[in-house]
């Protein structure tokens, strides 16, 4: 692990770093399952609608109200109404805590800079008002060697490097 | 008059619109006029200044003086260092300001 | 003290590359500001009134003589030959160009400094007691746990955009040298009945224009539990903030609105589940990072000796030296308040000067004081009159610290393009118009803290008197209070009545400080004297 400071490196586990490869439209998405196709309702909705599969958390919205139906959700998108409103990091973070491990995609205002952090929260696709550059994403996901800490990866902080 | 400033991009230089291009010195700021806004959006896009906006200033027999302080703070220099301003030489500029 | 390893170096130069990629599509114009500006101000670049502003982080306020001479070198090359020592023990560069913000990081990552989280909405510097693993009354140094917190909170990916900016203070004495409860969340070390000790906890404090003082949450935390327990209230805060305005999302807000009993409740409920993840360092990394902290090899026998038959120097010594834990030796403040001066300020020259003093006498560490002061923490007291000739013959021998000179103050509208008013010149003739020595002895403890406006950078809600600087019709004007405090018994301070300009507010604060003269009992400080008689005492002195 120590000799190989990319190992478990945000990507939910070593070597995921490099999104998957697909066409050119899903190229942000990191999974290999194929990408849900129904569309999303919002989380009230959702609860009431026992069908449904696919959720739209909104910014305010609690993400534990999810725990009892967990094992019916295959996509959680996540909202950004403004960069500024960090919410949804910690709601996909509950949602990993949770056990959930179908896909969390982020949508609206997304910084580029900021998309590193949310793979360690657990985020697996992207889908930004704003077009990404591709050349940039990559950068940014593979800026830093090591992590401080645990998050919903499988990042192994540079505390248990320390101490083996 | 309206009269336009920013910092240089690079250098972080408090600088005027001069008519043509921007300048260090506040006496260089012309009336912009009602073309502000798009001399702004244009020097802006052209990475030629950063925070540009526009402010109310008046020609005096000292040349223009911006109608707030905090402008006119921005065109000497602090006020508590004199030698940093952008009239060392001059003991009593920081008059100017108040 | 700290040393980075293989890893924390790896983190600090991945910033440096980060920042100049982001640096060069901004200069290069693939970003405006509007997009640039998020990320220049997670790393401590500000656009002030006259170019951009850097502020570098101390940690918790501790620095070697390389790191200051790195300093003074960055002073020289890249800005105008002085820095700024703030009330949060960091560093602000007042002439930075964008261009060379790179190159400076990576000169300071060198040196095991960094601008990391020093703005925006982040986790901030961790700030520390000056005094720590030097002070006599202090129970453990709190650095370890300072350093940890540091780590844990350096990118953290949960908490990348919060609310607003998150300010963590850890002490480990009775007395209160860090304006604890003026944070967002405070550490007290303290020890229980049993023995052990373990961290007395505070949140929701805070200064800008909503003030409250942090409420105790947790009366002892085991110190192997901090690191699950701040996550905790990180994410109780994240979760509930509100996000539609920008001035209600400190977390004091949210734990005024909850109420100190629902938000403790929802911390217990989040940390017995941050508990269960494991987040906590293990006792091996504390052990490492404490082995950094341990005590400086201290020499034996020596003199408790103070040879104080020059009186320029015994009056220095009386003010500016406090007491050591080891015997022989003293801790040294060095005053960055000279009558006159601007507050914080030092020039490149001076840094050099205090940079080999401590190499030579200080075991080569030195402290920045949320004062806007600077510490050589571990000296022999024979050395205490070789120290006072330097500092004197550099300028730094002013023998004012905790008096009525001893003056915080924020940049103002001299630098600050957020401020109504100018904070340095009041400061400046403040301290002109008390400067005779016999008179401030007098006066004894009393201290003033001036705000260019409503943040309170400067603190003025924790003065004895504060100032604070509005914009009365574009003229600036000056708000007078009284009876605030930063230590532990930390109160706000009130405003007196109307403002006054330039001019009436030295004479107001002189009015009230003699009007304490007239009134003050035998041992009695301002402060003290304004707790007894209240407002009404010094009111009519104040406005006649
Ligand atoms: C010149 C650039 C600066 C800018 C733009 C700036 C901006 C601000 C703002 C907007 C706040 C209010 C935060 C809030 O209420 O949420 C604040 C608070 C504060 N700033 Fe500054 N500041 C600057 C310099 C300084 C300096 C030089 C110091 C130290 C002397 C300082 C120390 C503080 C402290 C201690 C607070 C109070 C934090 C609290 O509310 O708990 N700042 N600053
Ligand atoms: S208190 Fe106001 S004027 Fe002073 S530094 Fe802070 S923001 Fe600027």
């Amino acid at each position: 692990m120590v000799d190989d400071p990319r190992a478990g490196g945000p990507g939910g586990g070593p070597g995921t770093l490099e999104p998957t490869p697909g066409g050119e439209r899903d190229w942000l998405r990191f999974r290999d399952d194929p990408a849900p196709d129904e569309p999303v309702v919002t989380l009230d909705t959702f609860l009431d609608q026992s069908n449904a599969s696919s959720v739209l958390i909104e910014a305010g919205d609690d993400v534990r109200r999810l725990a009892p139906v967990l094992d019916r959700v295959r996509l959680v998108e996540i909202d950004f109404p403004k960069f500024r409103d960090g919410r949804g990091f910690s709601s996909a973070r509950v949602l990993r805590e949770m056990g959930y491990e179908g896909e969390i995609k982020a949508t609206g205002e997304v910084l580029v800079d900021l998309i590193y952090f949310m793979r360690r929260c657990g985020f697996d696709s992207f889908a930004p008002h704003v077009p990404l550059d591709r050349a940039e994403v990559e950068a940014v996901l593979n800026r830093y060697p090591h992590v401080y800490q645990h998050a919903a990866d499988a990042a192994v902080p540079i505390w248990q490097l320390r101490h083996g | 008059m309206k009269i336009l400033t920013g910092n240089d991009l690079k250098t972080g230089h408090v600088i005027w619109w001069d008519g043509q291009g921007w300048s260090l010195h506040v006496e260089d700021a012309v009336d912009a006029g009602d073309r502000a806004d798009a001399i702004i959006a244009r020097e802006e896009a052209e990475c030629r200044v950063n925070g540009a906006y526009a402010i109310d200033g008046e020609k005096t027999a000292d040349g223009v003086r911006p109608a707030h302080i905090k402008d006119r703070i921005r065109a000497l220099g602090p006020t508590v260092r004199p030698d940093l301003t952008l009239k060392p030489a001059d003991p009593n500029a920081g008059n100017w300001v108040i | 003290m700290y040393k980075y390893d293989q890893y924390d170096q790896a983190m600090v130069d991945a910033r440096v590359e980060d920042f100049r990629d982001q640096t060069r599509r901004r200069l290069e114009g693939k970003m405006t500001d509007d997009q640039f500006k998020p990320l220049r101000l997670k790393n401590g670049l500000y656009l002030q009134l006259h170019a951009y502003m850097l502020r570098v982080a101390i940690p918790y306020g501790t620095l070697n003589s390389r790191q200051m001479r790195k300093l003074a070198h960055i002073a020289r090359t890249y800005d105008r030959g002085y820095g700024h020592f703030t009330t949060r023990q960091n560093i602000q560069y007042n002439w930075i160009k964008l261009e060379d913000a790179p190159d400076i990081l990576a000169e300071l990552a060198t040196v095991e400094m960094h601008a990391i989280q020093t703005s925006g909405e982040s986790i901030r510097n961790i700030s520390a007691d000056q005094y720590a693993g030097a002070a006599a009354d202090e129970i453990i140094d709190p650095r370890p746990w300072a350093e940890m917190i540091r780590q844990m909170t350096t990118f953290m990916p949960e908490f990348s955009y919060l609310p607003r900016k998150f300010k963590i203070a850890v002490i480990a004495a009775e007395a209160d040298r860090a304006a604890l409860r003026w944070h967002d969340c405070a550490l007290r070390i303290v020890q229980n009945e049993a023995g052990e000790i373990g961290f007395e906890v505070f949140a929701g404090g805070g200064m800008g224009r909503t003030p409250f003082i942090a409420y105790r949450i947790r009366e002892f935390l085991p110190t192997d539990q901090i690191l699950s327990y701040l996550q905790a209230i990180l994410r109780v805060w994240n979760r509930n903030a509100r996000r539609d305005n920008i001035h209600k999302q400190r977390m004091k807000i949210l734990v005024h609105e909850l109420g100190e009993d629902e938000f403790r409740r929802q911390v217990e409920e989040e940390f017995q589940h941050f508990l269960a993840l494991g987040e906590d360092f293990p006792q091996a990394e504390y052990d490492r990072i404490a082995a950094y902290f341990a005590p400086p090899p201290f020499e034996t026998d020596l003199s408790e000796e103070i040879d104080r038959s020059d009186p320029d120097f015994a009056l220095w010594a009386d003010h500016q030296v406090a007491a050591h834990k080891a015997p022989g030796y003293a801790i040294v403040n060095i005053s960055l308040k000279p009558i006159g001066q601007i507050p914080g300020d030092i020039s490149a020259e001076q840094m050099e000067l205090v940079a080999d003093l401590a190499e030579r006498y200080s075991f080569d560490e030195l402290r920045a004081t949320h004062a806007q002061n600077l510490v050589l923490p571990h000296v022999r007291k024979q050395d205490l009159h070789a120290i006072w000739t330097a500092l004197h013959e550099a300028g730094l021998g002013e023998a004012n610290l905790d008096l009525v000179t001893d003056i915080i103050a924020c940049p103002g509208l001299d630098y600050c393009s957020l401020a109504n008013a100018r904070s340095i010149p009041v400061a400046q003739k403040i301290a002109e118009r008390f400067a005779d020595a016999e008179r401030q002895k007098d006066l004894g403890e009393l201290k003033i803290k001036i705000s260019g406006c409503i943040n309170a950078c400067g603190h003025h809600h924790a003065g004895h008197i504060g100032i604070l600087g509005v914009d009365r019709k574009g003229t600036e004007n000056y708000q007078l209070l009284l009876g605030g405090s930063g230590d532990e018994e930390t109160s706000q301070a009130k405003i007196t009545g109307p403002g006054f300009d330039e001019a009436g507010i030295v004479d107001a604060v002189e009015r009230a400080v003699e009007r304490y003269r007239e009134i003050r009992e035998p041992g009695e400080r301002f402060l003290d004297t304004y707790r007894r008689v209240g407002m009404d005492g010094f009111k009519e002195a104040i406005y006649g």
